[in-house]
Order: structure tokens, then C-alpha cells, then sequence
């Protein structure tokens, strides 16, 4: 079964934006949520989502199936993708 | 020159005799810098591109590039948190270059 693939990401972060080419060159299915275009009334409950997953709020946070992965890491990205 | 350049060569005398250098990968400081004046024009000033705006400078003027971390950063990683500046050896390939993690406390976040 297809894992479903999650990035939240800042619009003009080069790490944020490798990892969508990353995620784009591997052909899967994926969702971004660029946080800093948000409407302002949805920012919390986005940030919200993004701490029941990790206590950090950096960025990209990267969720793949059931793992999740903070920051451009490409190998382990690759790994959790099996590609 | 672009707006991008002229950033680029202003930020660059200003910073290397303080011994702050540009990345060498060139495409990822211009996307920086690109990303610094959106943030400039968005918030109305250079936050980080890779950190989340309060759109509150007093709350973020830890994060207007060039951020208060970014000394502690390259001091101990080579490299600022978004690799915009880099020390001399990061550059040179002679020291280690590892993702650095974020310094910023969590409770100057607000959102």
C-alpha cells in the first residue's frame, strides 16, 4: 500500500524546496503545506498538527507513512520511500 | 545588476572581514537572498527564509538575517542554520559539514 506523504515547508526555504524536488524526481504522491502562505486564521491549527508529530516546529517536517523526518535529510528520506 | 546581485555583492564586503563567507553553492545563497527580500517585502523585514515569521519584528529580531545564532552556528557547525553564511573551512571542505539544528528556543515561536 502507497504511503502517504506529507512535507510542511516554508515557501523560500532551499531546504524546504529540496525536498519537494526530492519528493517531485521520485515520482510519489505527495501534500505540502507551505505554512508561511496559510491564511493567518488556519496558522495555529496547522502548527498544532505539526507538534503532535514532532516538538520542534522546524522546517521541512517531512512525514512519510508513519515516520516522521525534520529537515532536509536526504538519504533517510530515500530510505523511508525505498527508493 | 539584479536586485538579487546587488544584495549579494553589499552582503558580501560587509560580511567577509567579519569572517562570515557565502556558501559556495551559489544557486542556494541567490535562492536565499531571494528568499530574504519576499520577507522584506512581506513582513518588512529580512526574516530568515527558513524559519516562520511572527510578522512581529520585535518578536523576530532574533531572526533578521543575519540572525543572532548564526555566530554560535558557525562557530561550532561551519555553517548558519540555513547555510547562507559558512565559515572559510565549511567552504573549503575541511570541516565536517553537518545539518545544523535549529537554536532558536522554542518559546520565542509565535504564530
Amino acid at each position: 500500500m502507497e504511503k502517504i506523504v506529507r512535507v510542511y515547508a516554508l515557501s523560500k526555504c532551499p531546504h524546504c524546496n529540496c525536498t519537494k524536488r526530492l519528493l517531485l524526481e521520485s515520482g510519489v504522491q505527495f501534500e505540502v503545506t507551505d505554512v508561511d502562505k496559510v491564511p493567518k486564521e488556519s496558522v495555529t491549527a496547522v502548527m498544532e498538527e505539526i507538534k503532535t508529530l514532532t516538538e520542534r516546529y522546524c522546517f521541512p517536517t517531512i512525514v512519510i507513512g508513519t515516520k516522521v523526518i525534520v529537515g532536509y535529510h536526504e538519504e533517510e528520506i530515500r530510505e523511508a520511500l525505498e527508493l | 545588476m539584479t536586485e538579487v546581485e546587488t544584495l549579494y555583492e553589499m552582503l558580501r564586503k560587509i560580511q567577509e572581514p567579519k569572517g562570515f563567507f557565502f556558501n559556495q553553492d551559489k544557486p542556494k545563497v541567490f535562492e536565499l537572498l531571494e528568499g530574504l527580500i519576499v520577507n522584506k517585502e512581506r513582513y518588512g523585514y529580512m526574516c530568515c527564509p527558513c524559519r516562520l515569521s511572527a510578522n512581529d519584528r520585535e518578536n523576530d529580531k532574533d531572526i533578521i538575517c543575519p540572525c543572532v545564532y548564526r555566530e554560535p552556528d558557525v562557530r561550532e557547525y561551519g555553517s548558519c542554520y540555513c547555510n547562507l553564511y559558512v565559515s572559510k573551512e565549511w567552504n573549503e571542505g575541511t570541516t565536517a559539514r553537518e545539518y545544523v539544528p535549529e537554536r532558536r528556543p522554542l518559546e520565542k515561536l509565535r504564530f
